[in-house]
């Protein structure tokens, strides 16, 4: 379980995030959403120790992880996919998936496929590429969720975290992400929080929390808040209200 | 035949565990020639005026292996050797050259390989050439290798070198010259550590009308070590030359990486590409999302960059 107590996070005058609690129950799938700049990415960097939290206190598994290193956080199960995943020079895909599995000797390909097949690539058309600026942006998006999926697999007590999983990624490997998002939520041994804008991703989850301002503004089941995303977000555009559209 | 030492410096330099059964082979050891073997197509000979061999590759040889380590473990000495390789027309061949210095002593070990190539028409050669330095001693391990390269019409020359760590002072000199629809890829490897200085030079001339080169430099500059990329790419007819510089510097390291393109045809396409920085912090955060710590996530970074 993954417990948020009255997390924040202050940049110079700016309070990115302020006073969220938040409790996530083991192999619960949630989507974070809300609109740009409202603070999601900080609190998903908060989640993995990429950045400090100000105040509040993160516990994961009953272990206060507020003041734990990035590696000793992914050491315990948690992981987070880039939103835009760094490149790297020589270093190929089979090596990140080798190390995201924590395994010492090369993958095979058959292993590599289990994850890349996932993101709807196939492990021999990408084991051996340097994962550098010879991929396309929704190459590397998928390369870095498979990465996450190695991460988590055979692993208990799992917490995976999606940062906008879909940026970039053309129609057929979203269907096809989509499926294996579900198919990981199925086996019930991963904790799955996404970041998501996309209604196809939101419509899986258990529950969605809406963070705008920084603050939790909304959360519940998706019947709950889809109705009221709808309509925040429609009639924003005067012009077409008044013209009726 | 050989000792452990020389066994560890052939490990590192040739991936050999020894001194292999059959093959094209030569092995220079302190300044000496200690064996040398030829087949029906790799003709290994001895100099007689000076140090060094010549090797002729026939004609038409399908695809050949030659290995020719040098191991220098005796503190104090200056090794200078002359080896001149003849790849004959619509030959493939790779040769594995290197050199290994074990210096226990306090005396200044070097060895000055001199390598002149003349490829012929529409040959294939891959050259691969390690350089490695270790031994507890004062005493310096000095490499200069100086490699010419003369291009035939359709000529390929693939050219992997690599020095990683041990090597304390460096100058290389390379130069080739590549004839009509010749195609030279040159990848140089280096890391320096230490109080090292490492000198690159090259000098590419591509001659012939559709010829092409590629060289690609990657290094990482440590401690306090020092590191000089100096390539020069001149193209004089029809051509296409691409040079790429890649540094990574670390703690108080310096790096200079001066690539000069020379176009004296209109013809002539030639780029360069050089980056010098440190390790990007965000690569090291994501492998450390992994659950690798900040040391193990920087030397995978160095690891793959070198690779």
């Amino acid at each position: 379980m993954l417990e948020l107590r009255n997390v924040q996070f202050t940049a110079g005058s700016a309070n990115i995030v302020q006073d969220v609690s938040l409790t996530i129950p083991e192999g619960r799938f949630v989507v974070i959403t809300g609109p740009n700049g409202g603070g999601k990415t900080t609190l998903a960097k908060l989640i993995m120790g990429l950045q400090q939290p100000t105040g509040g206190a993160i516990i994961w598994n009953g272990e206060d992880v507020t003041n734990m290193s990035i590696t000793e956080r992914a050491q315990r199960g948690i992981s987070y996919g880039f939103q835009a995943p760094p490149r790297f020079k020589g270093i190929r895909v089979s090596d990140l998936l080798r190390l995201a599995a924590g395994k010492e000797k090369n993958l095979s390909i058959d292993q590599c496929c289990t994850y890349l097949t996932k993101v709807g690539l196939c492990a021999r058309d990408y084991v051996n590429r340097d994962v550098d600026n010879s991929l396309s942006g929704g190459e590397l998006k998928r390369i870095e969720i498979a990465t996450i999926l190695a991460r988590g697999n055979g692993r208990e007590h799992t917490l995976m975290i999606f940062d906008e999983p879909e940026a970039g990624i053309d129609l057929w490997s979203f269907a096809k992400l989509t499926d294996t998002f579900k198919a990981l939520h199925a086996t019930g041994t991963a904790t799955i929080i996404i970041i998501s804008h996309q209604e196809r991703i939101i419509r899986l989850a258990d529950e969605i929390v809406m963070v705008s301002g920084g603050k939790v503004s909304a959360q519940g089941s998706v019947e709950e808040i889809f109705p009221l995303i709808l309509k925040d977000t429609v009639g924003v555009c005067t012009m077409a209200e008044k013209e009726g559209l | 035949m050989i000792g452990e030492v020389e066994k560890k410096l052939l490990k590192e330099i040739a991936n050999l565990d020894d001194i292999p059964a059959e093959g094209a082979f030569s092995l220079r050891a302190d300044g000496e020639g200690v064996l040398l073997r030829s087949t029906k197509n790799v003709q290994i000979t001895r100099k007689t005026d000076k140090p060094g061999i010549n090797i002729h590759v026939a004609p038409g040889t399908v695809f050949e292996s030659v290995h020719i380590p040098v191991v220098l473990t005796e503190s104090g000495l200056t090794d200078v050797v002359y080896n001149d390789f003849y790849i004959g027309e619509d030959a493939t061949v790779e040769i594995v050259a290197g050199c290994g210095i074990h210096n226990c002593g306090c005396d200044t070990t070097q060895h000055d390989g001199i390598h002149t190539f003349y490829v012929g028409k529409n040959a294939n050669l891959t050259y691969v050439e390690n350089h490695y330095g270790d031994g507890d001693g004062e005493g310096k391990r000095i490499l200069n290798p100086q490699t010419i390269v003369y291009m035939e019409e359709g000529a390929k020359v693939t050219m992997d070198t690599s020095q990683i760590r041990g090597v304390d002072d460096t100058k290389r000199y390379t130069k080739c010259i590549v004839g009509k629809g010749g195609d030279l890829v040159i990848t140089e490897k280096l890391l320096t550590h230490g109080d090292q200085h490492a000198d690159s030079n090259m000098e590419v001339e591509l001659n012939g009308e559709g010829a092409s080169a590629s060289i690609t430099s990657r290094s990482v500059a440590q401690d306090e070590s020092y590191q000089v990329f100096y390539p020069r790419l001149s193209g004089n007819c029809a051509c296409f030359g691409h040079v790429t510089c890649d540094a990574i510097i670390m703690d108080k390291a310096k790096v200079r990486a001066i690539p000069e393109l020379t176009a004296n045809h209109v013809d002539a396409q030639l780029i360069h590409e050089a980056a010098i920085g440190k390790i990007a912090g965000e690569q090291i955060l994501k492998l450390m999302t992994l659950g690798l710590t900040a040391e193990k996530a920087e030397q995978e970074i160095l690891d793959g960059f070198l690779r």
